[in-house]
């Protein structure tokens, strides 16, 4: 384990890297202590059982050990009492992108929001530092009753939807890091989905942090009703700071009997981000919980999506694919919790380390005795350019009873120097064909992806072999 | 300036302190097809690789002229797009890409910047290729040489050859791991793109390939140099007779 200072890297982040001097109405300082909270709370008029929530959160924050003893120790750099928890310019939402200050609207229009949502999303929610700057959902989504609101209006205006699997999925000190998003949570994506409510086309929410030593801890809960469907996809980028930034975000699905959630993520934190996430997604009788993730960039992401099968014939899946530039680390995985008869899970995963970049796969699948008929496959892969990389692989399966099957292969390989001359003579530069032969080893996944973020991720893989090839 | 030709001059060149080349002249006219035969380790294929710039392999010293230019000081890439193109006796696999893809970025790669590639153009061009050397559509879909038979790869080859419309073209062994069948459809997609505007180069072990691809001069090729240049009925002569007999006669002239 190495804890030396992190190179920088210089590559081109020309869409994301860029920042304005912003004037912030609502700055809760730096640090963290019970006044920052009650701040917090006051600015955003929380009701007193999401103060007390969040008063709890932060008490097993306090509690809650570092994860140093299993994993990386860079997670000492993250400076607590050096961060800002809360930096908003205005309370709401706004509903159209008139409203919308010209400054943040000069941000999201330099990084395509409103031209997405032109093209073909049914809503968008995006996120400047701590609040939703602009949200909006299409007439025809809310028509068929579709909530789809920030984290702050869902629990003030619906909490008889919300309350109820709010912190649930993933309780306030499941660990150290949903402790701190549950005592400091702003912002993320509140949606309802009413039961066979078939949601076309993606919801998508934009995250972006725009101050340094700031903190984004948004929260998100997607809950689809009995038999409904939902695909949610989230974006994020952050400039380069001179010090590190942290991301910690908490999210919860909930899929009724029946009901299918897609949840897709393409990130591309600058190299600085701590980059702490959990997620979960619960999936009752006959559901399916599925987490595409793509994590380029970051300093550190630790993040492993799970599925708790709760009902029977229920079905968790993970899809993710990791790149780690130099310098960086992808700590990423999944967990998927098998809980009833007959469920099924899939975890497929394919990393790519870079120079001093490091990927690691952690995987727990977890089926007890008294279930019959579960099955886990896990496939992992890791691709390894030049010969400083390092990856590992951890996976833990925990599988009793009969009738229980589980598969797991895993893989590490290079791409030769055979290869590259091979493509090299057909005209391609070397960083071409480093680019062509990455993006043909996760080439099976993103065809998974919407088209709209397959393009963008293989822009962002291109970027990654140009910093490091040319 | 002289006629265009692929010209290779005095040329010596090594796998790390071992040299493998010494002293070795040819020139291909554009327009003709030149053929190289000898045995096994006499340095054919260690020839189209430096030519084609691999970097196991250090010339160390004489030069390859593309048109009069030296191509020895630069990159793989550069020497690919300007107009040298290698058939691989053994061609790599590339995982996950396709073939269509891979072609796509290499045709691209040659477009001047700011150009796009006609995507319409581009599929009716590689279907007529593919059809002309007996090639399934659905082989663009397959990842490049991934589980493709001997055949199938050396297909292959001719297919990107065929697309990228080379001014000078190697071909290392494209006769190996081919049954009769395979031979003639390879051979009759080379005779196609036969012409004024390529010169070609066949590396071969056996006469058996000179049958379909029928060049207009063979040399012989010993430890690393030309020993003997003829007619097409030279082949003839080697394979009825072996190659024991020149080297016997002619390979100690130079030494």
């Amino acid at each position: 384990m190495t804890t030396e200072t992190k190179p920088e890297i210089d590559i081109d982040r020309s869409i994301g890297d860029f920042r304005y001097e912003m004037d912030y109405a609502f700055d809760a300082g730096v640090g963290l202590n019970e006044a920052t909270i009650d701040y917090i709370s006051d600015v955003k008029g929380d009701p007193d059982w999401v103060r007390a929530f969040r008063k709890e959160g932060y008490r097993k924050f306090l509690e809650k050990p570092m994860p140093t003893h299993w994993a990386t120790k860079d997670l000492e750099n993250i400076v607590f009492e050096n961060i800002r928890y809360y930096l908003a310019q205005g309370q709401q939402a706004k509903r159209s992108w008139d409203d919308v200050p010209d400054d943040i609207k000069e941000t999201f229009e330099r990084l395509g929001i409103p031209e997405q949502e032109r093209k073909f999303l049914a809503g968008v929610e995006a996120q400047f530092d701590s609040e939703a700057a602009y949200s909006n959902i299409k007439a025809a989504v809310g028509e068929q009753g579709v909530i789809f609101v920030g984290s702050t209006d869902g629990l003030k205006e619906h909490p008889e939807i919300f309350k109820k699997w709010f912190g649930k999925v993933i309780p306030s000190g499941d660990n150290k890091f949903s402790a701190l998003n549950s005592a400091v949570f702003s912002g993320g994506s509140f949606i309802y989905v009413p039961p066979g409510v078939k949601v076309k086309h993606p919801l998508q929410a934009y995250f972006r942090i725009n101050a340094q030593n700031f903190g984004q801890f948004e929260r998100t809960l997607i809950i689809a009703d009995e038999g409904a469907e939902v695909t949610y996809m989230e974006g994020c980028t952050a400039p380069k700071f001179e010090t590190a930034t942290l991301h910690s975000a908490v999210v919860e699905l909930v899929a009724m009997k029946g009901a299918k959630i897609q949840y897709i993520t393409v990130q591309n934190w600058s190299s600085n981000v701590f980059n702490l996430v959990t997620k979960r997604g619960l999936a009752h009788e006959d559901a399916e919980v599925k987490w595409i993730d793509c994590n380029i960039g970051s300093r550190l992401t630790m993040k492993y999506p799970g599925v708790v099968m709760k009902g029977k014939g229920a079905r968790g899946e993970v899809v993710s694919i990791a790149l780690a530039g130099d310098g960086q680390h992808q700590d990423t995985g999944a967990k998927m919790i098998h809980a009833a008869d007959n469920t099924t899970s899939n975890i497929i995963s394919k990393s790519i380390s870079l120079g001093t970049g490091r990927a690691t796969y952690r995987g727990m699948v977890h089926v007890p005795k008294h279930l019959k008929g579960c099955k886990n496959n896990t496939e992992c892969d890791a691709l390894l350019i030049n010969s400083h990389s390092r990856t590992d692989t951890y996976p833990a399966i925990s599988v009793r009873g009969q009738g229980n099957a589980v598969q797991h292969e895993a893989s590490v390989s290079q791409i030769s120097a055979e290869q590259i001359f091979y493509m090299q003579q057909r005209g391609l530069s070397e960083a071409a064909a480093m680019s062509l032969a990455v993006n043909g080893f996760v080439n099976d996944l993103v065809q998974q992806f919407p088209m709209e973020y397959s393009v963008e991720l293989k822009r962002l893989i291109d970027m990654e072999m140009e910093g490091s090839v040319g | 300036m002289s006629a265009p030709s692929l010209s290779i001059r005095n040329l010596h060149a090594s796998i790390g302190e071992k040299p493998i080349l010494k002293g070795l002249t040819l020139e291909i006219p554009k327009g003709e097809v030149h053929a190289i035969m000898g045995k096994n380790g006499s340095g054919k294929s260690t020839l189209a690789k430096v030519m084609a710039g691999h970097p196991d392999y250090t010339a160390t010293s004489g030069d390859v002229l593309l048109d009069g230019e030296s191509i020895l000081g630069l990159e793989p890439d550069v020497r690919a797009r300007l107009g040298l193109f290698l058939a691989f006796q053994y061609p790599m696999e590339i995982p996950g890409v396709t073939i269509a893809n891979f072609i796509r970025a290499a045709v691209s790669a040659r477009l001047p910047k700011g150009e796009e590639l006609d995507a319409i153009e581009y599929y009716e061009k590689l279907y007529a290729k593919m059809d002309a050397l007996s090639m399934a559509r659905t082989f663009t879909s397959r990842s490049v040489n991934e589980g493709f038979s001997g055949g199938e790869k050396k297909r292959c080859e001719i297919l990107q050859m065929a697309m990228l419309e080379p001014s000078y073209a190697v071909l290392d062994e494209t006769d190996s791991g081919l049954d009769i069948d395979a031979l003639k459809i390879v051979s009759a997609g080379v005779n196609a793109l036969r012409g004024p505007d390529i010169g070609m180069l066949v590396i071969t072990h056996y006469q058996r390939l000179l049958d379909y691809i029928v060049p207009d001069r063979v040399h012989v090729m010993s430890e690393g140099r030309i020993i003997l240049s003829g007619e097409k009925d030279l082949a003839l002569k080697l394979e009825a007779d072996g190659y024991d007999w020149v080297e016997q006669e002619f390979g100690n002239k130079a030494a």
